[in-house]
């Protein structure tokens, strides 16, 4: 199975627990997911017993949340990052984190299927430019990200090759603006 | 939607996705996403970025019971019920600003700084400091440096300084090297959401003794 049809796959699963409150289809999401949430935090300084509590609570929260998940918006991968990093925000740093409000995305809004798909392969595509980074290029993000570098050492040229999603969620919101007004 | 000219830059982006930012900047991103669907998208994209590091950057073993700790959670809270959206109010304070807040304008407990200028500090972690600031028109805020970097995010009115004008929803990322003095543009005062991770450098000495007794 080629890895862009696993990642269509987790919307799935995440449609499955929305709709069935299937347990299974959670078991399998947690299998993918759950050591990388605990990779990601633990690489981000947490030790492994208050990462694996904190895996719990943010597997938990996908539970709770597959309601709100927006595959047009974010893939899967995407929606349990920002979950995991607010978790992470709220423990080790004890802030609030300040959300930008919600658009009114209603249920005639509702995102396409294509929509999914596109923005699934373009995650994909960003994941297959970010791999070919200069190593020490890539470094210098996983640092960002994993909390190594103040804001103020984050380079201000990131060099990411960033766009494509950007172009394609910014079409969304246009539609949604005018259908609203 | 207002045009807005002046966005976040990468660097802050990248630093609220990742979450590093001081909570103050972090009120201040959220703030110009909320009215910038530009920066949106891109916040988006940097999400998206963190998605693929965290699905690649390599996994650590769960124990063997996680998963029935995970769901014995699970029972033990309801589903979080969506809150429908909450009628669309008119203000010139999106959600995230209006937390912090604890109201909308008329909830702001404003200090008068000297000059015309009010502040209202708001709370947040003291890393940064994050302040309302209300210019009257046509009043010139002291020409000023800054130890660190400072955002300016206009909520109505509007300013210019050395380098542009800034209108309802631009935001201004001013670095340590820039020395300027935003004066408010004739009309309505000047409202604007500004944080700060050093303290501001005044030019002049009565804004100086201001700034010991007022603490901007």
């Amino acid at each position: 199975m080629s890895e862009s049809s696993t990642r269509m796959d987790w919307i799935a699963e995440i449609e499955a627990i929305r709709d069935h409150q299937d347990e299974r289809a959670f078991a399998r999401l947690f299998g993918h997911f759950a050591p990388r949430v605990k990779g990601f935090l633990m690489k981000s300084g947490v030790s492994a017993e208050f990462a694996e509590e904190c895996t719990q609570e943010v597997m938990a929260t996908l539970w709770r949340k597959a309601h709100m998940f927006d595959g047009s918006k974010a893939s899967v991968s995407t929606w349990i990052f920002t979950v995991a990093r607010n978790r992470k925000i709220d423990m080790l740093r004890k802030q609030r984190r300040p959300e930008p409000e919600d658009l009114p995305w209603g249920p005639e809004t509702e995102a396409s299927p294509a929509d999914v798909m596109a923005l699934a392969q373009d995650t994909e595509l960003l994941g297959q430019a970010l791999a070919a980074l200069p190593e020490k290029q890539r470094v210098l993000i996983e640092r960002a990200y994993f909390g190594e570098l103040t804001h103020s050492e984050i380079a201000a040229e990131t060099g990411l090759p960033l766009g494509t999603i950007k172009s394609r969620i910014r079409l969304a919101l246009d539609r949604l603006r005018h259908s609203m007004s | 939607m207002k045009s807005i000219n002046h966005h976040l830059t990468d660097q802050l982006l990248m630093g609220y996705s990742a979450g590093s930012l001081p909570e103050a900047f972090n009120l201040v991103v959220a703030t110009h996403v909320s009215l910038c669907d530009e920066c949106r998208a891109r916040m988006h994209e940097f999400d998206a970025v963190g998605g693929v590091l965290m699905d690649e950057a390599g996994i650590e073993a769960v124990s063997d019971d996680c998963l029935a700790a995970t769901m014995a959670l699970i029972a033990a809270a309801p589903v979080e019920v969506k809150p429908a959206p909450a009628p669309a109010v008119s203000s010139i304070f999106p959600a995230p600003l209006q937390d912090y807040v604890g109201g909308d304008l008329d909830a702001v407990e404003w200090r008068r700084i000297g000059g015309g200028v009010s502040q209202a500090i708001l709370q947040t972690s003291d890393e940064a400091t994050v302040r309302l600031l209300r210019i009257p028109a046509g009043v010139a805020v002291p020409d000023h440096g800054h130890g660190g970097m400072e955002l300016t995010l206009v909520l109505q009115g509007a300013f210019r300084d050395e380098t542009d004008r800034f209108g309802p929803g631009d935001i201004e990322v001013a670095n340590e090297e820039m020395v300027h003095q935003p004066v408010a543009e004739a009309g309505l005062d000047c409202i604007c959401l500004s944080a700060t991770d050093a303290p501001l450098r005044f030019s002049g000495i009565l804004p100086r003794m201001a700034q010991r007794v007022f603490g901007i």
